[in-house]
C-alpha cells in the first residue's frame, strides 16, 4: 500500500496519549478527572495494540483490545461507585481533603 | 560423730528467728537463739571428749562441692587441736554473748533480726574454723563480713551505723582480694586446694631464701588477714565499726571474727614457714600496729573507742607471735584476749545501759558504787590485759615477747613499750569512769543478773584462762618456744608501771593529764584525731574514687556510651520509621507516584535484563 501511515506514528501518538494520561493521573486534584486520565491510559494501549495487530497481520492484538475494553468497562463501574459513596461521606472530590490520617 | 550438727544448730536458730521471729514472743526467740548456741557447745565438748586425746586430725567428709577438670574441691569437716581451741573460743564465748545479749537489747524492736544476725555469724564462723580446705574456709570469712556488715549496720535508721557498716565491708573486700589472689596461686603451684594435701606438699619444699611462688602466696594470706584482723593499712574499719550494738563489738570485733586472720595463718603455718620473708612481714606488721594502736588508744575519750584501738593492738600481739614462729603462743594469746576483751566490751555494754547510752568517759566517774559488780569484772579484765602476774594475759603476752626476743631483740623491747601503754589505757578508762565525782546527768545502776552472769563467768575466764596451758597442748602442733622468767617478769613489771602511772594521771593528780595534753599540744591533737589516717585515705583513695565513677564510668560510660547505644538503637528505628511512614500518609496523590515510579523501574529492570524473551 503506497502512503500508507508509519507503524512509528501510531505508537508516538500512543506514547503521548500514555504520558497524558500518567501526567493527568498524577496532576489532577478532582476524582473523576483521575478516572478520566485512567480511561485515557487503556485507551492509548488499545490503539498500541490495535496498530501492531494491523502491522504484523495477526488477529492477537485485536482480541486483547477487547479484553483491555472489558475491563476498563467493569473497573469505571466499580471506580464510579466507589466516588458516589466517597462523596457522600467526605462531601468533597478532591483528592487530597478525603484523608482522614492525621498527617 | 556428727560435726555437722555443730554450724548447724546456729544456722537452724537463725532460719526460725529470720523467718518467723517477727511473730514470735521475746522468750520464745531468746529460747531459739540461746538455746541453739548453747546445744552446739555443749555438742562440742561431747566431741571433743570423745575425740581425746585427738593425737591426729579427725576428719569427716560430706559431699563433692565442686567438679570441674582437675578441680575438686569437697565440703570436709575436721578437727584437730587447733580446730578444738578454736571451737572452743567461738561457742563458748559466744554462748556467753548470746545470753548477755538477752539482757542489753531487751529494749530493742528489732530483737529477733539481732539474734538471727548472731545465729547466722556463728553459723559462718564455725564452718571458717571447723572447714578443711582454702575455699570453705573463703565461704566462711566471706559469710562472717556479710554478718559484721549486717550487724554493725543494724540500727539501720543512723546514718553513721550504715556507712561504718559498709566502710567495714569495703575494706575488709580488700583484704578478700589478696586472700582469693592467693588461693589461685596456691591452686596453681599445688594443684588443690584441700589442706592436707598444700602442707603435706609444703613441707617437702625448701625455705624461700628470697621471694618466691611461696612468699607471694603468704604475702597475699597476708593481705587477707590484715583486713580482716584489722591490722595496718587496713585496720580503719574496726573503730568506726563501734557502731554497732556492744554485744556486736565483743563477739565479731573482739573474740572471734578478727581472729580469723590469725587462725588462717596459723594454719598455714606449713606454708609460712617455708617462706621467712613473709614471716617477718607478719612480725613487723603486728609489731608496727600494736605499738601505733596503742597510741591512739591513749587519747581517746569514747570507751568504745579505746577498747576498739586496744582489740586492733591486742590482734597485733598476735601476729607478731604468729610472724617470729611462736604459732601456738599466738593462738594462747587469740583465747585468752576473747576472754578478757569479751569482757571489756561486755562491762562497757553494761556501763553504757546502766548510762542509758552514755559512751563519753568525760561524762563517767564514780560509778564504783553504782554497779560494783561490772567494776570488778572490769578490774579483773583490765588486769588480765595488763598482764598482770598471773592472769591470763600474762602468760600469753609473755609467751609471745619471749619468742619475739629470741627473735630480734628490738621486737621484745618495742612490745614491751606497748605492753606498758596498754596498761595506762585500759586503767585511764577504768579510773575514769568508776573511780571520781560522777559528772554525767543520768541515773546509773547496775544491770540485771542476765548481764552480770556473764560478766562473772568471763572474769573468772580472765583471771585463770592463762593456767590453761594451750602452747603446751598444741606442742604436736606448733613447736613450742623457750622461757626466760626474766624476761617475763620485766614485762610484767613495765605493765605495773602503766598502772601505777594511770592512778597518778587520773586519780592522784586529776588536772596532770590535762595540763600534759595541753603541754604536747600538737603531738596530742595528732594522736587524738588518729593521725588523720581517715581522712588520709579519703583524699587519696575514696574520693578520686567515688569521683571517677561518677564522671567516669557514670556519666561517660553508663549514661553516655550504654544508654546511648540503645537509646540511639530506638531513636534510629523512629527516624527510620518516621521516614517510611510517608509511604502511607493518606495523600493519594502520592500513592498515585509510587505507582507509577514502580511500574517504570519494573519496566527498566525488564528491559535491562533483556526484555521478555
Amino acid at each position: 500500500m503506497q502512503n500508507a501511515v508509519p507503524l512509528s506514528w501510531y505508537l508516538i501518538l500512543s506514547a503521548i496519549l500514555f504520558g497524558l494520561g500518567v501526567a493527568g493521573f498524577i496532576y489532577r486534584r478532582n476524582i473523576i478527572t483521575v478516572f478520566m486520565s485512567i480511561e485515557l491510559m487503556l485507551n492509548a494501549v488499545n490503539l498500541s495494540f490495535i496498530a501492531f495487530s494491523y502491522t504484523l497481520r495477526q488477529i492477537d492484538g485485536h482480541i486483547f483490545s477487547f479484553f483491555v475494553m472489558v475491563v476498563a468497562a467493569a473497573e469505571a463501574a466499580v471506580g464510579l461507585a466507589i466516588i458516589l459513596t466517597v462523596f457522600k461521606n467526605r462531601d468533597t472530590l478532591m483528592i487530597d481533603d478525603i484523608s482522614s490520617m492525621k498527617y | 560423730m556428727n560435726l555437722w550438727l555443730i554450724p548447724i544448730l546456729p544456722f537452724a536458730g537463725f532460719l526460725i528467728n529470720g523467718l518467723f521471729g517477727r511473730r514470735m514472743a521475746k522468750p520464745l526467740i531468746s529460747l531459739f537463739a540461746v538455746g541453739s548456741v548453747a546445744l552446739s557447745f555443749a555438742w562440742t565438748v561431747t566431741v571433743l571428749l570423745r575425740l581425746n586425746p585427738l593425737e591426729t586430725k579427725y576428719v569427716e567428709h560430706y559431699f563433692t562441692w565442686i567438679q570441674s577438670g582437675s578441680l575438686s574441691i569437697n565440703v570436709d569437716f575436721a578437727v584437730d587441736r587447733l580446730t578444738a581451741v578454736m571451737l572452743m573460743v567461738v561457742t563458748g564465748v559466744g554462748f556467753l554473748i548470746h545470753v548477755y545479749s538477752v539482757g542489753y537489747m531487751s529494749d530493742d524492736p528489732g530483737y529477733y533480726r539481732f539474734f538471727a544476725y548472731l545465729n547466722l555469724f556463728m553459723f559462718f564462723m564455725l564452718v571458717l574454723v571447723l572447714a578443711q580446705n582454702f575455699l570453705l574456709l573463703f565461704v566462711g570469712w566471706e559469710g562472717v563480713g556479710l554478718c559484721s556488715y549486717l550487724l554493725i549496720g543494724f540500727f539501720l535508721l543512723e546514718q553513721f551505723a550504715t556507712n561504718a557498716g559498709n566502710k567495714a565491708f569495703i575494706v575488709n573486700r580488700i583484704g578478700d582480694f589478696g586472700f582469693s589472689l592467693a588461693i589461685f596461686l596456691i591452686y596453681r603451684q599445688f594443684g588443690s586446694l584441700d589442706f592436707t594435701r598444700v602442707f603435706d606438699a609444703a613441707k617437702g619444699l625448701p625455705n624461700e631464701a628470697s621471694a618466691g611462688i611461696l612468699t607471694a602466696i603468704c604475702l597475699l594470706l597476708l593481705v587477707g588477714a590484715t583486713g580482716k584482723s584489722a591490722q595496718i593499712p587496713l585496720y580503719v574499719w574496726l573503730p568506726d565499726a563501734m557502731a554497732g550494738p556492744t554485744p556486736v563489738s565483743a563477739l565479731i570485733h573482739a573474740a572471734t571474727m578478727v581472729t580469723a586472720g590469725v587462725y588462717m595463718t596459723a594454719r598455714s603455718a606449713a606454708l609460712f614457714t617455708h617462706a621467712p620473708i613473709a614471716m617477718d612481714t607478719v612480725a613487723v606488721i603486728g609489731l608496727a600496729t600494736a605499738f601505733f594502736a596503742a597510741t591512739i588508744g591513749l587519747a581517746q575519750t569514747d570507751i568504745k573507742k579505746v577498747f576498739a584501738y586496744s582489740t586492733v593492738s591486742q590482734l597485733g600481739y598476735m601476729f607478731l607471735g604468729v610472724g617470729v614462729g611462736a604459732f601456738s603462743a599466738g593462738i594462747f594469746h587469740l583465747m585468752t584476749h576473747a576472754f578478757f576483751k569479751a569482757l571489756l566490751f561486755l562491762g562497757a555494754g553494761a556501763v553504757i545501759h546502766g548510762l542509758h547510752g552514755e559512751q563519753d568517759l568525760r561524762q563517767m566517774g564514780g560509778l564504783y558504787k553504782h554497779m560494783r559488780i561490772t567494776a570488778i569484772t572490769l578490774l579483773c579484765a583490765s588486769l588480765a590485759i595488763s598482764g598482770f602476774p598471773f592472769t591470763s594475759g600474762f602468760f600469753s603476752k609473755d609467751a609471745i615477747l619471749v619468742a619475739a626476743y629470741e627473735h630480734a631483740p628490738w621486737m621484745y623491747w618495742i612490745g614491751v613499750l606497748t605492753a606498758g601503754m596498754t596498761a595506762f589505757y585500759v586503767f585511764r578508762a577504768w579510773f575514769l569512769a568508776f573511780t571520781g565525782e560522777y559528772r554525767g546527768h543520768a541515773h546509773p545502776h547496775e544491770s540485771p543478773l542476765v548481764m552480770t552472769g556473764p560478766l562473772m563467768l568471763l572474769a573468772l575466764l580472765s583471771l585463770g584462762g592463762g593456767f590453761i596451758n594451750v602452747p603446751h597442748w598444741l606442742e604436736p602442733m606448733f613447736a613450742e618456744k623457750g622461757e626466760n622468767q626474766m624476761l617475763a617478769w620485766l614485762s610484767a613489771a613495765v605493765g605495773l608501771i602503766g598502772i601505777a602511772s594511770a592512778y597518778v594521771f587520773y586519780v592522784a593528780k586529776p588536772g596532770l593529764a590535762d595540763s600534759f595534753a595541753r603541754s604536747v599540744g600538737g603531738l596530742y591533737r595528732l594522736v587524738y584525731n588518729k593521725y588523720f589516717v581517715d581522712e588520709v585515705y579519703n583524699a587519696a583513695i575514696v574520693q578520686p574514687v567515688v569521683k571517677g565513677s561518677r564522671t567516669v564510668l557514670w556519666k561517660g560510660v553508663d549514661a553516655g556510651l550504654i544508654d546511648g547505644t540503645v537509646n540511639g538503637v530506638g531513636i534510629r528505628s523512629r527516624g527510620i520509621g518516621g521516614v517510611l511512614r510517608l509511604l502511607q500518609s493518606g495523600n493519594i496523590r502520592s500513592y498515585a507516584a509510587w505507582v507509577v515510579l514502580g511500574a517504570v523501574i519494573v519496566l527498566l529492570a525488564i528491559g535491562l535484563a533483556g526484555g521478555t524473551r
